[in-house]
């Protein structure tokens, strides 16, 4: 009887596992990234035959390195890194684009909220900014650039506060209804793409001689200093934003609001907090987030709008925010990390499409890596418990 | 009483204003880009260098660093076409493959500008980019960076923007579209002689075609007009409809696109769009035992289509990369606006298929001949014609940017020059005969 019963016990059983220690937590998660670091260099020597040094260090090139840098003294290669448009600056500002996304996800996540929805949110910020830059950019620079921030960070914050008003009056399900405003969006972007763009096949940038609506159009005229520069402020205001949003998240009542109703609605209401209120409040927060990120793309960045304007950020931010629990800070870590592989991947893509290493082939890396160090956190909270194991013990207590 | 006149007033009114208007779009000489009668002097010509593809190697070969921004990857056929040219074109001038780099999949967005500066931080001194989006990119980084020179393919606003650092290229595709329309015209009369034309494929007297067009401006209008012009100097009575994709590449949508003109009863399909969907729609169509032929582009369509695709059109892009590679090694400007054809074997038709009329490739042969000598014209004022009548003079350049050709009369000798003020296609005229669907 007893024998019949152990046979049918399934090979392996999930149990979910007692809160680990930080550093077997993190010794994991190294783990993992080796892991996968192993398993990518397997597939590129497999498959163009390149041996893993070169890999890593094309990788390490393409996240963080500076373009024919070989030849440079080591002094002055150091400071090149911050030069225009080398890898590592690159990197830096894309993660900032990915970082900004992640933060304004992350008073929605905190509250359970599952906002799919920040794709659609930059771009709706951004086609605001787009639109007055596009039929306006006859407005002087002080008055164009601050409409432009307003109604951009309204429009991400509609975009984002629809969802949650049919949340809260008739209870629908957020994930989908923010995914759907996504391609909405999408759609109103790609009809003005179309319309503007005429007759040709693109529209490339928006007042290209003018400079209207752009970010440096603050400064034109005047001399060249390091602190003119479209990106630094980029980066600036998002490194501001995120330690604000630490702060809101970790000190202010409304913070607090937000983590109660994310543990439990029923305590929220019994503590008197009105659940509608602080999710209409919070959604509006991070779309409005959303839409700032949409006008700091457009004005500084692309200076001009496609539907691709989010680079669908929007969606691996969901990523980020995951993977960081929520934490403003370990989201600038793991932002890093993903732009860096992504940006790494394509170098090697650039550097071997001869041997036939596509961009495809580089999405698989990147996807691989973000497999296992996801995959990781299963680990983390669950373990495997074997059967013949399960079986042994069982014997033994007999 | 009062109120239904003064409504039918008002409605007089508004009629009368939109005649007014439509008076001021299009005068009696014809519409704004163009006219019937007078004639205008043509423009400065040279502007566009086409002479300048032999230049003698006097810089050092292995110091030169060339980028180049692709909007695509060798998985596609327009952005292989031009990696091929490059290639080629760097082995004959003896340029090694590390000289060469290379950024594929640029969108063209911002992404151009941060490949452009990546490029010059690897120490390209001269930048290409395939792609007509990138152009608006490419020009705010050659004003930027004044000791590399930017080449945007296929743009038309290098001339406009003065900088010695920036231009355009294109090749005069126009000649081998003509080229491949007299080869689909060379089918055609061998199907009607057969007696293989149906009443389906016919518009009144006129026989069907059909073509798929990426977007509604010069470059596909100027196709498609060559593509038609060369069937036309073959089989007179036909008619063709256009359907235009929005997209440079779909397969999806091109292939909905060819069936659709094959219901429609066009008898031979030809392209303007870089996916083998429409010569995929038409083997499929073939396979049902329907009479259709499809005329590709850039790539030789037999491998989707075996059966019926004749032949397409194509550029040997290596002929400019060479020029522009020797600019390079020496170290000098490259001309702002280049355009070349058949004359400087700039383009070609691709290996024709075994559905060709028997005695095409002779045909073909004495076509190319006479567009060298002159002989034969593409854009031939006397061979169409606009509302039945003949154009007279017709701009080539969009001053103002509002997309009407505005400037710059390229008409004279009773022909249209095209490629002549601006390496890329001008010719935008939408001629008696074509239809666009959509």
């Amino acid at each position: 009887m007893k024998n019949s019963k152990i046979a049918h016990e399934p090979f392996f059983h999930i149990t979910k596992r007692p809160p680990m220690s930080r550093l077997s937590a993190f010794s994991i998660r190294i783990g993992a990234f080796f892991a996968a670091l192993i398993l990518s260099a397997a597939f590129v020597l497999i498959t163009i035959g390149i041996d893993p040094w070169t890999f890593i260090k094309t990788m390490i090139k393409g996240a963080f390195g500076v373009p024919g840098a070989e030849k440079a003294d080591s002094f002055s290669a150091f400071w090149s890194i911050f030069s225009k448009d080398s890898y590592f600056w690159i990197t830096l500002k894309t993660a900032c684009k990915l970082l900004l996304i992640a933060v304004a996800l992350a008073p929605a996540f905190k509250m359970r909220f599952w906002n799919i929805g920040a794709e659609g949110q930059l771009l709706a910020g951004g086609m605001g900014a787009a639109f007055l830059m596009f039929n306006y950019g006859t407005l002087p620079v002080y008055i164009l650039l601050p409409l432009m921030l307003i109604v951009s960070i309204i429009c991400g914050a509609v975009w984002a506060v629809i969802p949650a008003v049919f949340k809260a009056k008739f209870n629908t399900n957020e994930t989908l209804f923010t995914l759907m405003m996504n391609y909405i969006a999408m759609k109103i972007v790609d009809y003005f793409y179309n319309l503007w763009r005429g007759p040709m096949s693109a529209l490339g940038m928006i007042n290209p001689s003018t400079n209207a609506g752009w970010l440096r159009s603050i400064w034109s005229g005047k001399e060249a200093a390091w602190f003119r520069n479209e990106d630094l402020i980029f980066m600036f205001v998002i490194i501001l934003i995120t330690v604000l949003m630490y702060l809101y998240l970790k000190f202010t009542k409304q913070g607090y609001e937000i983590a109660v109703v994310g543990d439990s609605q029923n305590t929220a209401k019994y503590a008197g907090i009105s659940v509608n209120k602080v999710m209409l409040r919070t959604m509006a927060i991070s779309g409005a987030i959303c839409g700032l990120c949409g006008f700091l793309c457009v004005s500084s960045q692309s200076h001009t709008i496609t539907s691709t304007l989010g680079n669908g950020y929007g969606f691996t931010a969901i990523i980020v925010a995951w993977l960081s629990k929520f934490n403003t800070f370990v989201m600038v870590g793991v932002s890093i990390l993903i732009v860096a592989l992504e940006n790494g991947s394509m170098l090697m893509a650039n550097t071997y499409g001869d041997l036939g290493f596509s961009p495809a082939s580089a999405k698989i890396i990147v996807g691989v890596m973000l497999l296992l160090i996801i995959g990781c956190e299963f680990f983390i909270n669950y373990k495997l418990a074997f059967r013949s194991r399960a079986a042994k013990r069982e014997e033994v207590t007999e | 009483m009062k109120k239904i006149v003064s409504a039918i007033l008002c409605l007089a009114l508004i009629c009368v204003a939109f005649v007014a208007c439509g008076n001021n779009e299009s005068t009696e000489e014809g519409p704004a880009a163009y006219g019937f009668s007078g004639e205008k002097e043509l423009a400065a010509s040279g502007t566009v260098d086409t002479t300048a593809a032999d230049i003698t190697i006097t810089g050092d070969v292995s110091a030169v660093k060339i980028g180049v921004i692709l909007v695509g990857d060798d998985t596609e056929g327009y952005t292989k076409a031009h990696m091929d040219g490059i290639k080629a074109a760097a082995a004959a001038l003896g340029i090694a493959d590390s000289q060469i780099i290379w950024k594929y999949k640029i969108e063209e967005t911002d992404a151009v500008t941060a490949a452009g500066n990546q490029l010059i931080n690897e120490g390209c001194t001269y930048i290409f980019s395939n792609s007509y989006g990138h152009q608006s990119y490419m020009a705010a980084l050659a004003q930027a960076n004044p000791n590399v020179h930017f080449v945007a393919m296929t743009g038309d606003t290098a001339a406009a923007a003065n900088l010695s650092n920036f231009s355009n290229a294109f090749t005069a595709v126009y000649e081998s579209r003509y080229v491949s329309g007299v080869i689909a015209g060379l089918k055609l009369k061998e199907l009607i002689d057969a007696g293989k034309v149906a009443d389906k494929n016919k518009d009144g007297d006129n026989i069907r075609i059909g073509y798929v067009g990426a977007y509604n401006y010069a470059e596909v209008v100027s196709g498609y007009t060559a593509f038609y012009l060369g069937l036309k100097s073959v089989v007179s009575n036909v008619v063709m409809d256009v359907y235009y994709t929005s997209s440079w590449f779909d397969f999806d949508k091109e292939k909905a696109a060819a069936e659709l003109l094959i219901d429609k009863g066009c008898i031979i399909i030809g392209q303007h769009a870089d996916s083998a969907g429409a010569p995929t729609a038409v083997q499929e169509a073939h396979n049902k035992g329907i009479e259709v032929y499809s005329v590709g582009y850039n790539v030789s369509m037999l491998d989707a289509c075996p059966d019926a695709a004749l032949t397409s059109a194509s550029n040997n892009w290596k002929v400019y990369y060479q020029y522009a590679l020797a600019c390079a090694i020496n170290g000098q400007d490259i001309a702002t606006n280049w355009a070349a054809g058949y004359k400087k074997d700039a383009v070609n038709v691709t290996e024709l298929g075994t559905a060709c009329a028997a005695g095409t490739a002779a045909e073909v042969e004495k076509v190319i001949n006479d567009i060298k000598s002159g002989a034969v014209k593409v854009f031939d004022t006397s061979k169409f014609t606009v509302g039945g009548k003949t154009v007279a003079w017709a701009y080539a350049s969009d001053t103002n940017g509002d997309w009407v050709n505005d400037a710059n009369n390229v008409v004279s000798g009773g022909q249209f020059h095209e490629s002549y003020v601006q390496s890329a296609p001008a010719f935008s005229i939408r001629i008696d005969g074509i239809t666009e669907l959509n």
